[in-house]
């Protein structure tokens, strides 16, 4: 029994055909070409454009319940749109502000910062960044050292943080600050919000190697936040972040978007059959291509019966950890596959500044890019080494 | 790399690895680059004072008349540097063409040149995305008199635009396929009717698209006879993997010493992450990786000089398939137990990552190799 059959009752096969007429209708083509080219690196009014749109049909924030302004999906609805979303190449939702913040505000906020927070993330016109990471504080998190002093009413900010994703487009951070060495590291952990324009603090872009600009260095000099600014009791942001990070390792399996990607693969064989003059070559990319679609194949089930198994998608146990390590090693062989089948088309770095270059792309030019790229997803959000200790602590028990 | 070392090779890798380690430091690597795409780089006339370009080419043509151990002795050294130059496309694989094919009139005006640092070139074999055998030329040369009119179009052609001979492969008869009905031809870079997309590639190289209208070239441009230039593009297609395997060795050391310096001083946890017995493994793994590609590209190093062929051509394949894969565990690995400071454009391990990568695409990869090996 195929567990996806619960996706194909005829109200979810209805609004799965609503969801995507929709994207097609309404994803500006412009910003449709650069997910299609892999790019994680969107430019923020390419997010917010979609944003908005999403906003204006009632959808955006899909994980959000209609309370706080979201559409109320259920589990169904929802993994079926994220599917959806992903294979009419729409730009993955705004994972920082709707896909972490919010849930967490909704979870651990006041009243007053839920009024605060929330509808400038619903609404799309307010960016979020995490500060998490520091130069010192990787896969060891809690190790973190950078200082939030109390004085008066404010917290006085002195440190770094590493890493940071969008910083440079985003309005706005949460992030983890040291109110208290004595105890455990794990003790003495403060969640605060922090306006990027605060006197005292500057954003540093870090360039990957292939040349995109995605993640910051965030320094701090004496950066006065207000104590109204922290999400829950002083010294226990640590409960928040593990509720947080739970919620992130969820969203990172990626299956829709790699067989999108793998998608496109296929149709590039099939324009151009490159292997034409080559069957023996044909036949070893026709089995890769293969094994790579039966491996989706297995996440994509492991996936829905992780994620179906309770009611609620939150309540997914440590075992999402796998989602995490599977999805993101068959995106890489995915990317690789595709630069491999390029040939010589993939030695140029081609991408152009609008990203529009689709014929370039359609040639094999950029198929290099994402391969490169995507060698962050197997380091960030809770390294696959890491992910792999959890399953042993958390679901082995060694 | 190599077993032992004559006194000459000592002097020779000792030249190489100041020049890595103080004119190409990985600080100044940025700025010798940007020179790069212009014809009067510095770093090459560099290479023709220190005799490198010189040193694999014959005496009777201005070389130093050095074996295939003097080349593996250099590309390792370029790839433990991160050397990038036009040498493997100029040095390697076109001066091989001409060795294998050219007229002596042809060899004694090239060589030369390219001993001195005055001549560059370029071989422009492929024509489509994918493609990978050099038998796949759709490109036509059809006869006008004593000319050759050639009309087609090629890609990736390595250094095309710094190259002031092209080295255009061509059909006089037959399909694409066929062994039989190729030609090679040198044609000059300023060539009427012929037009150089050129772009930077991943590695911070160059290459170039040629469109090629009606390029008319006389009968002495042609390398060798006409229709039976596949073995002479074969020849010098498995110098360049050859030498392309002994790079990869050497930047997958460099990648290797990278990272084993840097997990003893990484600290997570409470202790450097060289402590876990999981990083330990893995640590482990790439070493091994490198020795057998070592190994490897050795071995294929030493059958350039094997007068047989087919026993050529299978120990070439085998080691760029052993290579290739090797590249790939090492790069992907070596960023891995970095984490995120091998991502960036600063550190050096990127870099090396995406020559490897490169190294794996050019002249042919791991499938089309494997294929080969089999004869098929």
């Amino acid at each position: 029994m195929d567990v996806r059959n619960r996706f194909e009752t005829p109200e979810m096969r209805a609004f799965r055909e609503e969801v995507r007429t929709f994207v097609r209708a309404n994803l500006p083509e412009d910003v449709r070409r650069k997910v299609a080219q892999e790019r994680m690196d969107l430019p923020r009014d390419d997010q917010q454009r979609w944003h908005k749109i999403l906003r204006a049909k009632g959808w955006a924030c899909p994980g959000w319940p209609k309370a706080h302004g979201g559409p109320g999906f259920t589990d169904d609805q929802r993994y079926v749109f994220e599917r959806e979303i992903a294979f009419g190449d729409a730009p993955r939702s705004m994972i920082y502000g709707e896909g972490m913040l919010g849930p967490t505000v909704m979870a651990y906020g006041t009243d007053e910062q839920k009024r605060q927070i929330l509808p400038g993330i619903l609404e799309g016109d307010v960016f979020w960044c995490q500060g998490f990471s520091e130069p010192n504080a990787g896969s060891d998190l809690a190790s973190l050292s950078c200082k939030a002093e109390r004085v008066g009413d404010h917290y006085v900010l002195n440190g770094s943080k590493m890493w940071t994703s969008e910083g440079h487009i985003a309005d706005w951070m949460f992030g983890l600050f040291r109110t208290d060495n004595s105890g455990r590291k794990q003790e003495g952990i403060t969640f605060l919000v922090l306006d990027l324009k605060s006197p005292g603090l500057t954003v540093r872009p870090i360039l990957l190697f292939e040349g995109t600009h995605e993640v910051n260095q965030v320094f701090f000099d004496n950066v006065r936040v207000p104590v109204a600014q922290r999400l829950g009791d002083e010294h226990k942001g640590w409960t928040i972040a593990k509720y947080l990070l739970s919620l992130e390792r969820f969203g990172t399996a990626e299956v829709s978007r790699s067989l999108a990607s793998l998608g496109r693969l296929k149709a590039f064989l099939k324009d151009h059959d490159p292997f034409r003059h080559a069957p023996h070559q044909k036949d070893a990319i026709e089995r890769r291509v293969a094994e790579l679609e039966m491996e989706l194949d297995a996440l994509e089930i492991t996936e829905v019966r992780f994620l179906f198994k309770h009611d609620g998608a939150n309540e997914v146990g440590p075992e999402a950890s796998m989602l995490k390590v599977r999805g993101t090693e068959i995106q890489g062989d995915i990317f690789e596959l595709t630069m491999m089948c390029a040939g010589g088309a993939a030695l140029g770095a081609r991408r152009d500044e609008t990203g529009t270059n689709i014929e370039a792309t359609r040639r094999g030019q950029d198929s290099a890019l994402p391969y490169f790229n995507f060698r962050k997803t197997l380091i960030y959000a809770g390294s696959n080494e890491i992910q792999r200790n959890i399953i042993a602590k958390a679901v082995l028990g060694l | 790399m190599l077993p032992t070392l004559t006194e000459e090779q000592r002097l020779l890798k000792d030249s190489l690895e100041r020049f890595r380690q103080q004119d190409y430091a990985f600080e100044k690597r940025k700025g010798q680059l940007a020179k790069l795409g212009a014809k009067d780089d510095p770093v090459w006339a560099q290479f023709a004072e220190l005799g490198w370009l010189a040193a694999t080419l014959p005496e009777e043509h201005g070389g130093l008349g050095g074996s295939h151990a003097d080349l593996a002795l250099l590309m390792e050294q370029f790839g433990r540097g991160l050397v990038t130059s036009p040498f493997v496309p100029t040095v390697v694989v076109g001066a091989t063409a001409f060795r294998l094919a050219g007229s002596g009139k042809q060899k004694s005006e090239i060589l030369p040149g390219i001993a001195e640092g005055r001549t560059k070139l370029a071989l422009a074999y492929l024509e489509a995305p994918g493609q990978l055998d050099p038998a796949i030329v759709a490109t036509r040369a059809r006869n006008d008199g004593d000319n050759f009119v050639i009309t087609g179009n090629k890609i990736a052609a390595l250094y095309a635009n710094v190259a002031d001979h092209l080295l255009v492969s061509a059909r006089v008869f037959g399909q694409p396929g066929d062994h039989q009905g190729i030609s090679l031809f040198v044609v000059p870079a300023h060539a009427k009717g012929l037009a150089i997309d050129a772009y930077r590639t991943h590695d911070d190289g160059w290459a170039g698209d040629l469109h090629l209208d009606q390029v008319h070239v006389p009968a002495e441009a042609l390398v060798g006879s006409a229709g039976s230039a596949h073995s002479t593009i074969e020849g010098a297609l498995d110098a360049g993997a050859a030498a392309l395997c002994a790079e990869a060795v050497g930047a997958m050391w460099s990648l290797h010493d990278l990272t084993l310096d840097y997990i003893k001083v990484r600290k997570q946890f409470g202790a450097t992450i060289s402590s876990f017995q999981a990083i330990q493994h893995r640590m482990v793994n790439m070493y091994m990786k490198c020795q057998l590609a070592q190994s490897m590209a050795l071995a294929g190093m030493a059958a350039l000089d094997s007068s047989d062929a087919t026993a050529r051509r299978r120990a070439v394949s085998a080691a760029k398939v052993q290579v290739g894969r090797a590249a790939r565990h090492v790069g992907e690995d070596a960023i891995q137990l970095h984490g995120g400071i091998a991502m960036t454009d600063e550190y050096a391990a990127g870099h090396y990552f995406k020559r490897l990568t490169m190294i794996r695409l050019m002249f042919g990869d791991e499938e089309y190799h494997l294929r080969r090996y089999l004869g098929r």
